[in-house]
């Protein structure tokens, strides 16, 4: 077992837990302080897959952005990060059900795919991934069009939020 | 313009009148009499000259005016109708077209041209009257004029045409049209004043009446025709070979030849049309129409048309005589029909009052004078009286309207509106009031009594008893009988209206029609003298002069009919009974005074007086016979018992079965299956709403739980399938 | 070197913890960050596959570049309507928004 495997094992587990603890946490603020968590995760596994513009992306948006915006909005829609209520609708039973079936349905479905056990080629020192992903995202023959939409849902997002937000007293 | 043309274009102008009255003139009164009369002038113009040209024409029996066209392709052959004008239809040409001019002419001053509007007139009604003021401020009443003046001489103008086209047709089928439109114009003129029930009720009797002769008649063209396939007169009447046919053939009732039935057939026509026993009840009646005019028809032209019929079809009804010397079948029946209505109607003219119904009783009997005389073989002598009868009979009937004119002039002054103008017990002494009307009255009464050697009817019925003497003495004895009685109610009648004294205020203020009505009555008076002297026997004269008439005439039959030899006992019987009765009549009735019954009351005694005051209750009977059956047949049999209880009976049960049929598809079939099919539908759809209503939580979460869980159960179905189907 | 297969039940795992969360959770918050989470095992399955398959084709990364961007505004516009909701509402529990309901 490669020292790279061990890493990955430990970062894996931290983030399923923390993942397990933002879906059962009573206490909001701890959600999200528990998805903060496994976020981090998510971004360490981003830079053992060599992405690591992705890592830091993810450490700036998501934590930095989202679970940030998050908690505030739990902190403006005042006493529910405290309240006493049951955490869980009375579906949490069929909706175990159904993660549990398809965690089954999809483990098994992976381990008779033949592609799973694919080698990761080597990455050449000379190709820049973050170069090579700048370029992707602005060349016309990349993805331009895709990044101009995301941008303008984007703003869409941002008015739009704005205008839902509104207090019009 | 050749003869066979002008007879083509007689009877055209009344009819252009016709239309032309109808259509465009009848706002404007005198445009339409002078239409109406203009037409008839042209007529009367054109009826003079062919006449006047066939009596210069020598054997005009062998060679009649003729002129035909194909009109109606039968088969191979064409039905041919036209024109002919031989001996017999020029003398009646002639009559027709005098009697026709004059009553024009008269019709003109008896509606009262010239006079004001009636005050409360009304079309439909007669003229009542109009208020006028004199210059010295007096209100005057005087007569006014009738309200639908423009039509009257339109349908008098059709009625000319239908006379003048059966006159101068050539076979008996456009005779039959020119019957019908006068069966029509009768219909209409009698009801000339439809406001008033009893002229309605005439019209119709007139109209149901004629038409059962009609009927008939049709019947017996119709089976000449299927005979010999063809109706000109020529072809069958003067034609030797045809008439032997038809009188040898054998017809489909036992006992009659085919000649006889076609015969009798036809004769039953006139007997409806010339009013004959037993379908003269509506004569008397058709005196509802306007009182000299309509009545005239009724008398002189019109009724004259059966007569004039049957004597055309006489060599038909004759077919076997000359052989045998034996009276045919049809000929007897003529003769009793005849004989028996001679004297029956003259019974009812002698208890009559109504100075119309007296004259139209004599005409019935004169009417059967004529067939009773064709009977007995009298073809001249039937058409002599024919023609003076309706020269006599058209100024008797054109004076009378002319004295009940002037009783309207008498009521309108005194105001009192009770007294019945046409009473001869409301009249008296009008002979100095009325002279004109007087003297043309009497000369007319004369003639049809049979004044001796002067007057028309002494001619003609002379020769009528000299034929039934030398032919059938029983009806000699008949005719002589109803002869006297002629005689008397005659002069009863002229007694009563202008002898003794004014038995009413309205008599006294009678006064004298206008000239347009006594100048149609001079004319015809001097015809109803002058008419017999062309027919004067050659005893008469001792061979001096022919008789032209006989000579003339009887130059239309085949066989020319020899002139009797003189007899006196016809001649004496004539003398006696004309004499007799007038003398008898003027003895009863010279001076009767006002309010005085009659003198025939207390000598036929009340019982026989009633009868024949009500006319042997002829009206009554038929109303049983006939007229109530068939009120019962309408109302109560067909009405009630076939048409409510049968066929409505019928369509009810329809009609239930029908209900029925249709409570079984709606119970059964509608409302079960199809609605419930429907309502099933609605109700399923429905029902699964409220199933699954309660998916419907408003829950995000859990609908995206139904949501996988439906997604996992069908990749599951999705994949068991596809890998079982590998 | 890390077996491919890891990542994939990693991600995979990941993906139904969130949507666990997604579906049992009451508060919308919470809902919301059951979405990250699915959001962030998708794109470690993208990034995953673009590392195994074809590092030298970027695609993997910039979808998962654009599903950052998603999030982002899903979170904005998610967050802006609990704060409308819980104004008129004074709740943003899951199961007491059904308005629309029948």
């Amino acid at each position: 077992m490669t020292p790279l495997q061990i890493i990955f094992i430990l970062v894996a587990a931290m983030t399923l837990g923390a993942g397990l603890m933002v879906v059962t946490a009573r206490n909001l603020v701890h959600s999200a302080l528990w998805l903060i968590l496994a976020l981090f995760g998510v971004a360490i596994v981003y830079v053992l897959l060599q992405a690591g513009f992705l890592a830091v992306v993810q450490v700036v948006i998501y934590i930095g952005a989202i679970a940030i915006l998050m908690i505030f909005a739990i902190m403006l829609t005042r006493n529910i990060a405290t309240e006493s209520g049951p955490r869980f609708s009375e579906n949490w039973s069929w909706a175990l059900v159904i993660a549990l079936v398809l965690f089954g349905t999809l483990a098994w479905m992976l381990s008779g795919w033949e592609g799973i056990a694919a080698q990761a080629p080597a990455i050449s020192p000379r190709f820049d991934t973050v170069r090579e992903l700048g370029l992707a995202l602005v060349s016309p023959d990349g993805f331009v069009l895709a990044f101009e939409v995301a941008s303008v849902l984007l703003l869409a997002a941002l008015i739009g939020a704005l205008v839902i937000a509104w207090d019009r007293r | 313009m050749t003869t066979e043309t002008l007879i083509w274009l007689i009877p055209l102008p009344p009819v252009l009148a016709f239309f032309l009255i109808v259509l465009f003139t009848n706002r404007n009164r005198a445009l339409s009499h002078s239409l109406a009369v203009g037409a008839a002038f042209l007529s009367w113009l054109g009826s003079m000259v062919v006449f006047f040209r066939a009596v210069s024409t020598e054997h005009l029996g062998e060679h009649p005016f003729v002129s035909s066209i194909p009109w109606l392709a039968t088969g191979d052959t064409y039905f041919r109708i036209g024109v002919q004008i031989d001996p017999l239809s020029a003398a009646t040409l002639f009559f027709v077209a005098w009697t026709v001019l004059m009553i024009f002419i008269y019709s003109v001053g008896y509606h009262n041209y010239g006079q004001p509007k009636g005050d409360h007139d009304r079309p439909g009604l007669p003229p009542h009257g109009a208020t006028v003021r004199d210059a010295h401020g007096h209100e005057h009443h005087v007569p006014s004029i009738e309200p639908m003046y423009s039509r009257f001489f339109a349908f008098i103008g059709l009625f000319a045409f239908g006379m003048y086209t059966l006159v101068v047709s050539d076979n008996l089928l456009t005779l039959f049209v020119g019957w019908e439109i006068m069966g029509l114009c009768s219909y209409l003129l009698i009801g000339f004043w439809y406001g008033k029930p009893s002229a309605r009720a005439a019209m119709i009797k007139a109209f149901i009446t004629t038409r059962i002769g009609d009927v008939f008649m049709l019947l017996g063209i119709a089976y000449l025709y299927s005979l010999t396939g063809t109706l000109n007169y020529r072809e069958i009447f003067y034609n030797e070979e045809v008439l032997r046919h038809l009188a040898e053939m054998p017809s489909y009732i036992a006992g009659f030849s085919a000649a006889a039935l076609i015969g009798v057939l036809l004769f039953i026509g006139a007997i409806g049309k010339s009013a004959q026993f037993p379908l003269h009840v509506w004569l008397p009646d058709a005196m509802e129409g306007p009182t000299p005019v309509s009545a005239m028809i009724h008398a002189a032209t019109m009724v004259s048309a059966g007569v004039y019929m049957v004597i055309r079809v006489f060599p038909l009804l004759a077919a076997g005589y000359e052989e045998t010397h034996h009276l045919t079948q049809p000929m007897l029946f003529m003769a009793f029909i005849g004989a028996f209505t001679a004297l029956f109607a003259a019974t009812i003219a002698v208890a009559q009052n109504d100075i119309k119904r007296v004259l139209a009783y004599s005409t019935i009997s004169q009417l059967g004078y004529m067939i009773a005389a064709l009977g007995i073989g009298g073809y001249v002598a039937a058409a002599f009286h024919l023609i003076t009868h309706a020269f006599f009979k058209a100024l008797l009937f054109l004076g009378s309207g002319s004295v009940i004119h002037g009783m309207e002039h008498g009521v309108l002054h005194t105001g009192n509106h009770h007294v019945d103008p046409q009473n001869m017990f409301n009249m008296g002494g009008l002979r100095k009031k009325m002279p004109i009307t007087y003297w043309t009255f009497l000369i007319g009464g004369l003639a049809l009594s049979g004044f001796p050697f002067v007057t028309a009817g002494f001619w003609s019925k002379d020769e009528i008893l000299a034929d039934a003497w030398a032919h059938a003495p029983l009806v000699f004895v008949v005719l002589a009988l109803a002869a006297l009685l002629t005689a008397f109610y005659t002069m009863r009648q002229i007694s009563l209206t202008f002898g003794g004294e004014p038995r009413t205020k309205e008599a006294e203020h009678a006064v004298e029609s206008k000239w347009t009505m006594t100048l149609p009555l001079v004319i015809l008076a001097v015809f109803a003298v002058a008419a017999g002297w062309v027919g004067i026997p050659e005893w008469m004269t001792g061979g001096a002069i022919p008789n032209w008439f006989h000579e003339f005439v009887g130059g239309t039959l085949l066989s020319h009919p020899e002139a009797l030899p003189f007899n006196i006992v016809p001649l004496l019987t004539s003398l006696v009974v004309a004499l007799g009765g007038l003398g008898l009549g003027l003895f009863v009735y010279r001076d009767i005074r006002a309010g005085a019954s009659d003198p025939m009351e207390s000598f036929l005694g009340a019982g026989l007086y009633r009868l024949l005051k009500n006319k042997y209750y002829f009206d009554e009977a038929y109303d049983r016979l006939f007229v109530q059956p068939a009120y019962w047949l309408a109302e109560t049999f067909t009405s009630l018992w076939m048409d409510r209880k049968v066929i409505d009976g019928v369509l009810h049960w329809f009609a239930y079965i029908s209900g029925v049929i249709g409570e079984f598809l709606r119970n059964a079939i509608d409302k079960p299956i199809v609605n419930g099919f429907g309502d099933w539908v609605g109700e399923s759809a429905k029902k699964l709403g409220v199933f699954f209503r309660p998916i419907q939580t408003g829950r995000v979460q859990q609908y995206m739980i139904l949501a996988l869980f439906s997604i996992a159960v069908f990749t599951a179905l999705f994949y068991y399938l596809l890998l079982t189907a590998r | 070197m890390i077996p491919l297969s890891w990542l994939l039940f990693f991600a995979a795992a990941l993906f139904c913890i969130g949507l666990y969360g997604v579906l049992a959770r009451k508060n919308a918050i919470a809902i919301l960050m059951g979405i990250e989470l699915m959001l962030n095992a998708v794109n470690v399955n993208l990034v995953a596959f673009w590392r195994y398959r074809t590092p030298e084709i970027m695609a993997g990364q910039v979808f998962a570049v654009i599903v950052f961007a998603v999030a982002a505004a899903e979170v904005a516009v998610g967050l802006a309507l609990f704060i409308s909701v819980y104004r008129r509402r004074k709740t943003i529990a899951a199961d007491e928004i059904d308005m629309m309901k029948w």
